[in-house]
């Protein structure tokens, strides 16, 4: 299929940026997102003109590196996935495909389509953890049983990815929702319990600390959010968050 | 040619071998650890789990990453599971029986000692990880569930939903995350390591580059890690991250470090297979679906041909003429051989003209047995008399969604076929590297202060590497050995004081790594960095993958020495040089890639045998039960074979670790 | 405790108390508006009631218009900061493919709703501020009824109150589900909370609007 490209370009966290369109043709329908991004960059550099910055990394939707707002949703329209999984069937010969950086005050704009997520690695530093050495001299790993389903639930909070879809997506830029996970999967585990009260204050302080906005409740992030992460832990950290306040 | 001494401490039995030597190494005092810097480079599982622990232990550690947060390193993507000698299951597993698959899984191409060691610390892992909040999968009475993995006979392995590897990195990351926030690690993201810095010998320091900025600086330790992963990406398309890359390795490999079986490499069986030349990467699916999945292709030609024609459809053959050839050639372990064997008899199915896609090159693997299998059981629990055949699918298809769900999802929005209805396509593709920068038992290269852990590294896995075993390994290597063995290198380095990066090492480092990026951005060539990438991985796979012989691999070092030549006058790198240039960025890598791809063919023609990863054609069994299987030789080639940098890739210099096994009798390996 | 008031998730809290608070008042306004419709007197008594127990006057009416002035006010606030933390706009922005039109509207049907009660108070209030404080006049217990019926009788008047209740319906469907997640509620009732406060987002409205045109088309 043939498509018609209107890329956000931006030289440098600086410069101004600007929508740029590009056409490519011959798309094969089997091909993803980013392949056709790389068809597009051969046939810039083959022009001597700048390819568009973009990031990716695993390219099988667990490393959240790849970050594009694609006909204006994050990820592109698709559903469960991330912009590398969407695959190039979701769109008919002839559209004309709008392609953004994942847009937030506390997300600049490296290049082009690749934004700056430090912000999320200050949130994790903040208390993202559970400070226990890693000497492994703990106990036994089968010493303290956990319940099947408040195991599940852990996990369905802590796969997670980081990319920050739900930041790119919500109206707000509110982190809530990844903020929420990490905060989530240590709430649920009986290892958590701890530093429970330090955790949620932390990290949501760091969380307001840097820009980010205040959630609404739109429930925007949970339906864009690759890894479909619940809002049920938006309420558990507000939950969190009001007993560790109180 | 030099004997390597592999410094495996003498005088205990294997068994106690790595307790004795903890109970004697150098250790640094804690007040001295605060003056002693240590570079680590790559942070997935290994070089996470390292930079964490040692920051715990009291050192100053810088630590490097590529990607813009620890969390991305490729680590995240593995899936099925890691192992450990637990024995929860009580099914007879222990660290002896975890030594023995590992070491016999590797095809006795491992060095006993390191093995038996890693198996050793499996269960610590385990323990760490849960303290960590790894939420690994339990079963209804609140304790540990395991799955079993190919190559082994019993259930050792501890999984999180089909995404282990991101649960482990991530708690890898917390620990780091919670020494950055101390101060103890400096985390430096976007940061490309682009050389090495020796002082009087011993490695000091690194050059980096911003990759924002396009900056490069030094950067200076007592001691340096790497932990940058493996080299997959050699052959272009493999289920590694585009990003991974070989540069650290080979860059310490030109400073001195000796890279050590380099042919050794991991074809998993359970791809999702190639749809067409655009495609950039391989996706992998975890092995754990051949638990429950039967792998088959049409016993009739006539039948391949339809399906590859689209004419007919797998659900439409009939039982009897499908071939189950993995449960038909190895009827002992059937579908859960190792990867390598299953690799092979796909492929040879394939060649055979009986592969499944339009390509040819996939076969099925089916879930339509486990669905009846699970759905009998779950009517049985759920008190159901007389289901029908749709109630037992549809309880059984629970149970495998469960289990596999998010497998089966990425599978349908990659190939649009709903696996749950018709049977998965899968093929091999390049996944790990089980060869790498040759180290010693304390993990440190033939440089000295310069350890290499993880997949980077060449130590644990022998020719082959087990499923499951890649976390345990990086995990084992960055938080149970490498931060004792570093110990009794630094104790001497307690006088030395802060590094300079002032010196006409770190200066004549800097130069040479800024010369090469500016020739890059000044060549003003005819073709892109993937072009010749993509061309050096099309010779790779074909000349040097899953069969190999002597014919094609010495046309393979003769073709990539003219890519390399031409990749040097005519490549074109767009953009500037102080500026996020991700051309630029590729061109270093595959530069690398275009001379450790020559020493692997090079290395491949050495290795006159067939063991695990790297199968010869020229070497295999010539009748008996075993007729075509591979044949090892240990009478010629029971050793690691090390090579030393010497200018070209084709000039480099052979080194042999023979390989002493005390505790393992040498036997065929037989899944049949 | 003195983290609680300058934290997001604060903010968010003390919005879904105030909108609960609000939520219940509205109850309480439609039950009192429900009885012009069935009994005059009833409503007068009512009104009367509501109009001269010290109580409500003194306790009940300031923590209500606190509360009112409250919601708009850090309503206003959140929707400055939340464009701010959002920066430079999307040139495309699918918003539909992922909440409802009121979630994403909130100021607009609560700036809609502000622009309604500035009329309302003025039809009632100041009217009733007035009658009680500036000019008073001799107290009567029945004069309520009639000066409801007199407000209705313009048409524009009911055409701007009908349209005042949408907004609040609107803003309602959004809000008052919202307001059960911002204090931690998500659990298995929350499909039960969601359509309750559905049903409640639109019958209450709609009472409203039925008091409105019933005095209108009835006198």
């Amino acid at each position: 299929m043939n498509l018609t490209l209107k890329i956000w370009r931006q030289k440098s966290k600086d410069t101004k940026g600007k929508m740029v369109d590009y056409k490519v043709t011959d798309i094969s329908e089997h091909m993803s997102f980013l392949e056709m991004m790389d068809v597009l960059n051969e046939q810039l550099v083959a022009k001597d003109e700048e390819p568009v910055a973009f990031d990716h990394d695993c390219r099988e939707g667990i490393c959240g590196m790849c970050s594009m707002y694609i006909n204006g949703e994050a990820h592109g329209p698709d559903r469960g996935i991330t912009t590398c999984q969407l695959h190039m069937r979701m769109f008919n010969d002839g559209d004309t495909i709008t392609i953004e950086p994942f847009r937030a005050s506390a997300f600049p704009v490296i290049k082009d389509l690749v934004v700056d997520r430090m912000p999320f690695e200050r949130i994790q530093q903040a208390g993202g953890f559970i400070s226990v050495n890693t000497s492994g001299n703990t106990q036994d790993a089968n010493a303290i049983p956990i319940s099947k389903h408040a195991a599940d639930e852990a996990m369905d909070a802590a796969t997670c990815i980081g990319c920050g879809a739900c930041v790119a997506t919500c109206k707000n830029s509110s982190a809530m929702l990844f903020v929420a996970a990490k905060v989530s999967q240590y709430a649920l585990l009986p290892q958590g319990q701890v530093e429970a009260t330090d955790r949620v204050l932390n990290m949501v302080k760091q969380m307001d600390q840097e820009g980010f906005g205040n959630c609404t409740n739109t429930g925007a992030c949970e339906i864009e959010c690759p890894k479909g992460i619940s809002l049920e832990n938006i309420a558990r950290m507000n939950r969190e968050y009001l007993k560790a306040s109180l | 040619m030099t004997k390597l001494n592999s410094k495996v401490p003498k005088g205990s039995p294997l068994a106690d071998t790595w307790t004795n030597y903890k109970d004697k190494i150098n250790l640094v005092n804690p007040a001295n650890k605060r003056n002693i810097d240590v570079i680590v480079i790559g942070t997935g599982l290994a070089g996470g789990s390292a930079a964490a622990t040692l920051a715990e232990l009291g050192y100053n550690v810088k630590a490097f990453a590529y990607q813009d947060s620890p969390r991305r390193a490729h680590s995240i993507a593995a899936q099925g599971g890691i192992n450990a000698a637990k024995n929860y299951q009580g099914d007879g597993d222990s660290n002896y029986r975890l030594f023995y698959d590992t070491v016999k899984g590797g095809d006795y191409r491992s060095r006993e000692a390191n093995v038996h060691r890693l198996a050793e610390v499996s269960g610590n892992i385990i323990d760490q990880c849960v303290a960590q909040g790894v939420p690994f999968a339990r079963d209804y009475g609140g304790l540990l569930d395991n799955r079993s993995f190919g190559g082994v006979l019993v259930s050792r392995t501890f999984y999180a939903k089909g995404q282990t590897g991101q649960q482990l990195l991530l708690g890898a990351y917390s620990a780091m995350n919670r020494q950055i926030a101390r101060g103890k690690i400096e985390m430096f993201n976007r940061h490309e390591m682009l050389d090495v810095v020796l002082v009087d010998g011993k490695a000091r320091g690194i050059i980096a580059r911003n990759l924002i900025t396009g900056e490069v600086s030094r950067h200076s330790a007592h001691a340096v890690v790497v932990a940058s992963g493996g080299y997959g990406n050699v052959y272009f398309l493999s289920t590694n991250a585009m990003g991974s890359n070989a540069t650290a390795a080979w860059k310490i490999h030109k400073k001195g470090a000796y890279f050590a079986n380099p042919c050794y490499t991991q074809i998993h069986p359970t791809c999702i297979p190639r749809s067409g030349d655009y495609q950039s990467k391989l996706t992998l699916m975890s092995e754990s679906l051949r638990n429950d999945g039967r792998i088959w292709v049409p016993a009739n030609i006539e039948d391949a041909k339809a399906i590859q024609a689209g004419k007919l459809k797998p659900t439409e053959i009939a039982e009897e003429n499908r071939d189950y050839y993995l449960e038909r050639r190895y009827p002992a372990f059937g579908n859960l051989v190792p990867r390598d064997v299953a690799s092979r008899a796909a492929k040879e199915r394939c060649d055979a003209g009986y592969g499944v896609n339009a390509t040819g090159e996939a076969v099925y693997l089916d879930f339509a047995s486990a669905f009846v299998r699970y759905g009998k059981e779950q009517a049985k629990i759920h008190n159901l008399e007389n289901p029908s055949k749709a109630e037992i699918i549809k309880l059984g298809q629970a149970i495998i969604e469960e289990k596999y769900g998010n497998l089966f999802q990425m599978y349908e929005k990659i190939i649009a076929e709903n696996p749950y209805e018709t049977p998965m396509m899968i093929y091999p593709a390049t996944h790990y590297t089980m060869g790498g920068v040759w180290v010693d038992y304390n993990l440190m290269t033939t440089i000295p202060g310069l350890y290499c852990i993880g997949e980077a590294n060449f130590s644990d896995h022998g020719a082959n590497r087990l499923g499951a075993s890649a976390l345990m390994q990086g995990l084992a290597d960055g938080y149970f050995v490498l931060p004792y063995t570093i110990g009794d290198y630094l104790s001497d380095d307690i006088r030395t004081g802060r590094i300079t990066t002032d010196s006409k090492e770190f200066e004549q480092a800097e130069k040479e790594v800024k010369e090469r990026l500016d020739f890059f951005i000044n060549n003003k060539g005819t073709h892109s960095v993937d072009y010749f990438h993509k061309k050096l991985g099309k010779i790779m796979w074909d000349k040097v993958g899953m069969a190999r012989n002597e014919k094609h691999l010495k046309e393979a070092i003769a073709e990539i020495k003219e890519i390399r030549e031409d990749f040097w006058k005519n490549v074109k790198v767009t953009g500037n040089l102080n500026e996020f240039n991700q051309e630029l960025e590729k061109a270093g890598r595959v530069a690398d890639f275009l001379e450790l791809g020559e020493l692997f063919a090079l290395d491949a023609l050495n290795r006159n045998e067939s063991c695990g990863g790297h199968f010869r054609e020229e070497s295999v069994e010539t009748d008996g039960a075993q007729k075509g299987e591979a044949l090892r030789n240990d009478k010629d080639y029971a050793y690691v074979a090390a090579w030393e940098y010497k200018g070209e890739p084709s000039d480099a210099v052979l080194h042999k670790e023979e390989l002493e096994f005390k505790d393992i009798e040498l036997k065929t390996r037989s899944y049949k | 405790m003195s983290g609680l008031f300058s934290s997001s998730i604060a903010r968010k809290v003390a919005m879904a108390l105030s909108a609960l608070f609000l939520v219940f008042f509205l109850l309480i306004h439609v039950a009192v508006n429900m009885l012009s419709v069935f009994n005059e007197e009833l409503f007068n008594t009512a009104s009367h009631f509501m109009g001269t127990n010290p109580l409500v006057q003194f306790a009940m009416q300031p923590i209500l218009m606190f509360g009112v002035v409250f919601h708009f006010v850090m309503g206003f606030v959140l929707e400055i900061k939340n464009k701010k933390a959002q920066g430079v706009k999307y040139y495309k922005n699918n918003g539909a493919a992922n909440s409802t039109w009121m979630s994403r509207n909130m100021v607009y049907s609560g700036a809609a709703i502000l622009f309604f009660l500035i009329l309302h108070f003025k039809h009632f209030w100041v009217h009733e501020m007035n009658v009680k404080y500036i000019n008073p006049l001799p107290e009567d217990p029945n004069r309520y009824y009639e000066e409801l019926v007199h407000v209705f009788q313009s048409p524009i008047t009911v055409v701007i109150y009908v349209i005042g209740f949408i907004f609040l319906a609107l803003h309602l469907l959004h809000g008052f589900q919202s307001a059960f997640q911002s204090m931690g509620a998500n659990n298995k009732y929350t499909k039960a909370i969601k359509g309750f406060t559905k049903a409640y987002a639109i019958v209450i409205p709609a009472l409203f609007a039925f008091v409105a045109l019933f005095h209108h088309f009835n006198h």
